[in-house]
């Protein structure tokens, strides 16, 4: 967990050296108390997105469209899941556990 | 209990409940008014000693959570189910969050040491309970309501019971849901129902709105409450929140119940509902416990009392 931590925070630092490998490099959405940081991301289709839990609640990462995009299992304090979004669209999320929670992924 | 309601009042109508707040005092509410007694003293003694049927009301055991503040919720949820025995219940509702993560491992320790006590338990689901695999871990454990998705009946002591799950389907931006087709069945249920008898409605959720911008609320719980109007004398039960809060409507008594796990803040105070880790030491076991719940004779509403483990 450490090490992917690591890779995690490093990741902004070699899209600003190369911007030509922005779709390989994965994008965070970080989860603490009871929020998702940030709420509205925006990725370049292809792009890997990470939810990473640093909350001591765990939380969940559900899609909000029928047929659901995407539904992650439940998120243990330092668990993360990850989608790759291949088609441009936004993709609007909430945790199921704790649905005030909400936030949302544009891809184009 | 109180003698003195006013001679116009009908009693089904003087609501009361009770509550032992940390303080160590006795409240007790009538007709919207509160009054105390210290706990000890002969009055205190005679409202909590009266009426033959109880049962003790516990909820978010998270068993499964390991930080602060509470490395071990197993140890705080054997106390609590001490305190429990101690009161030499009927039977026991559990209104969820049996488990903190829905893990196999979790629910088969909860439903261990629960069952080691030999007191009839019911259980509610909470949200975490059945997020994963439409809650197959907590219907294998605990088959009650499996068939229905988490509602069910039942009648003792002269009570009527029904569990409520209003944790399933949560939508996003939304609080707690009933949902159309437990609303029937329960219209169903009740249609055979006196207006006199005494009802208990137990679900995770609370079901009337206790802070709508962290959820803490159902959507759809006056469509319930118009279902229960006729009723003379009903008391619901739910978790959730960590936290003991009251409320009373008409013939409605609400109740929250503590967690055996860990505290949560009242509402709003905090930026959010998580667990709160700062607690100077020694006050943790304020904040956890158990409820009490007595059919008091001559009584239309059941007597609520809060027991921490400590202070
Ligand atoms: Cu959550």
């Amino acid at each position: 967990m450490q090490s992917r931590r690591f890779l995690l925070a490093s990741a902004p630092a070699l899209l600003a050296a190369i911007p030509m490998a922005q779709a390989q490099q994965p994008a965070t959405v970080t989860i603490d108390d009871h929020d998702y940081a940030p709420r509205e991301l925006r990725v370049a289709p292809g792009t890997k997105v990470v939810w990473n839990n640093k909350d001591d609640t765990p939380h969940n990462v559900v899609s909000t469209d029928n047929p659901r995009a995407f539904r992650s299992r439940i998120l243990d304090t330092d668990e993360v899941f990850e989608f790759t979004f291949a088609s441009p669209g936004t993709y609007s999320y909430y945790c199921s556990l704790h649905p005030h929670m909400q936030g949302r992924i544009v891809v184009g | 209990m109180r003698k003195d309601d006013t001679p116009n009042q009908d009693r089904r109508h003087a609501l009361e409940c009770m509550l032992w707040g940390g303080s160590g005092l006795l409240w007790t509410v009538a007709g919207g008014v509160p009054r105390s007694s210290l706990l000890g003293t002969p009055e205190a003694h005679a409202q909590s000693a009266q009426g033959g049927f109880s049962f003790v009301h516990i909820s978010d055991t998270h068993l499964g959570f390991n930080m602060a503040p509470n490395p071990d919720p197993t140890v705080t949820l054997q106390e609590s189910l001490e305190r429990a025995k101690s009161f030499r219940p009927a039977m026991m509702l559990h209104t969820g969050d049996v488990t903190h993560l829905s893990r196999p491992g979790e629910f088969d320790r909860a439903a261990q040491i629960i069952n080691a006590t030999g007191i009839e338990t019911h259980y509610a689901p909470g949200e975490h309970d059945v997020v994963e695999d439409d809650g197959k871990d907590f219907f294998q454990r605990f088959p009650q309501g499996a068939r229905t998705g988490g509602f069910y009946s039942f009648d003792q002591a002269g009570v009527h019971f029904i569990c409520l799950n209003n944790v399933t389907n949560l939508q996003a931006g939304k609080m707690g849901m009933i949902g159309a087709q437990q609303l029937h069945f329960l219209e169903q249920d009740l249609s055979a129902r006196s207006a006199s008898t005494p009802i208990v409605v137990f679900a995770h959720i609370p079901l009337w709105v206790v802070h709508e911008p962290w959820g803490w609320g159902t959507e759809d719980s006056a469509q319930l409450l118009r279902l229960l109007a006729r009723f003379g004398s009903v008391t619901v039960l739910n978790g959730h929140i960590h936290q003991t809060m009251q409320k009373v409507e008409g013939h409605v008594a609400f109740h929250t119940g503590m967690s055996t796990a860990f505290p949560q803040p009242a509402p709003g105070s905090r930026p959010s509902a998580g667990p709160i880790r700062d607690l100077p030491p020694g006050e943790l076991r304020k904040l956890l416990g158990v409820n009490r719940v007595t059919r008091v004779q001559n009584q239309a509403a059941l007597a609520v009392v809060s027991s921490p483990l400590e202070g």
